[in-house]
């Protein structure tokens, strides 16, 4: 009944090489407790995998459950913008007990970001990405975060960086046909 | 996902059926029936209970996905044989934009017309329904109690409802 998330697009925040055999999408609120626990787990699933892995992030804040989940969303958007998604993804996942807006403010700074830069972020400016990764992950089967994607397919096995990692070499090897579901 | 239990045995209503017509409390002081939504697309989001661990993720899920379903013109609301002083305290603290109504007393009987009651734990399963703004259901979905279904069978079936009033903001 699921559409299936939609493909990687140029807009995507994507670590890793394009024609890596594997690709691991994560559907994630900056907020969400659970984003923050696989945060490390899927760090050290990256650094395992090395070029046999692409990485992608895509928004899907909650943003009634967690307050700061726009706001950080639309300074990692920004962020992107000005070429540092990336750290700012690890900035915000690695001080996710204080993403209030002057917390923002000083790692938009740290990570050199215009001031009205993350204004215009915060007025909206990057909404409509923001909104097409909420509703791409809906349509796609999301149902909570984090929520991952293993070459297209929903992953929904333990979240330890061990299992990932077996799982993702598997697939990587071609090993099994779709991911273990 | 400590409750993975099957659905109840008592068969739910399917797609071609009119849905049944109930009144029940939104608030301590207000009551909503299915009959004032007419008009409207409903969704109806049965679900066990408030606070247990699933159902928040469900209806907080629901709760963001919000504004695509008033894309659709459609309506939202939940059903649980919680009572109302207990929905307005979930409510409040999930932020929900959406009503919740209490299925209280008789106990679960609006679970019970819909074929989604489950008589043993006395609650109502995780149920979803799409009824047309005629009054037809047109989309049922049972998931297991333990599983958060997700919100996009709902959109599927609202699209097939009415694939071109689709993103013309037709909010409720």
């Amino acid at each position: 009944m699921t559409h299936g998330i939609p493909p990687i697009a140029a807009d995507d925040h994507v670590a890793g090489p394009a024609d890596a055999p594997v690709t691991l999408v994560e559907y994630g609120d900056y907020q969400c407790p659970y984003c923050g626990e696989a945060y490390p787990v899927l760090k050290a699933v990256q650094q395992e995998m090395g070029s046999r892995l692409r990485f992608v992030f895509r928004n899907f804040p909650l943003v009634d459950m967690h307050v700061h989940a726009r706001r950080a969303a639309q300074f990692a958007e920004a962020a992107a913008d000005a070429g540092v998604f990336w750290q700012a993804h690890d900035m915000l996942f690695e001080n996710q007990d204080a993403l209030d807006d002057r917390s923002l403010a000083t790692y938009g700074d740290r990570l050199g970001l215009d001031r009205a830069a993350l204004v215009s972020a915060f007025a909206g400016r990057y909404d409509d990405k923001i909104e097409r990764d909420f509703v791409g992950g809906v349509r796609g089967g999301v149902n909570g975060t984090p929520s991952l994607f293993i070459n297209g397919q929903r992953y929904e096995g333990p979240r330890d960086a061990e299992t990932l990692v077996a799982v993702l070499r598997d697939v990587a090897a071609g090993r099994v046909p779709q991911p273990v579901l | 996902m400590t409750e993975e239990t099957a659905p109840a045995a008592a068969a739910p209503l399917q797609p071609g059926m009119r849905a049944p017509d109930f009144t029940l409390p939104a608030t301590p002081d207000q009551r909503l029936s299915l009959a004032e939504m007419r008009g409207h697309p409903v969704i109806l989001a049965f679900y066990p209970a408030d606070w247990s661990p699933v159902c928040g993720d469900e209806v907080g899920l629901l709760n963001a996905v919000l504004p695509e379903f008033h894309r659709f013109g459609a309506q939202l609301v939940g059903i649980s044989t919680d009572g109302v002083w207990c929905h307005a305290a979930f409510a409040a603290d999930r932020k929900l934009h959406f009503p919740l109504l209490a299925d209280f007393e008789p106990k679960g009987e609006v679970a019970r017309r819909y074929g989604v009651y489950r008589a043993k734990e006395g609650v109502a399963d995780r149920a979803l329904f799409v009824i047309d703004a005629e009054g037809v259901i047109r989309w049922s979905f049972v998931s297991p109690l333990g599983i958060n279904p997700g919100a996009d069978g709902i959109l599927e079936a609202l699209e097939q409802l009415s694939p071109k009033t689709h993103a013309e903001g037709a909010a409720a």
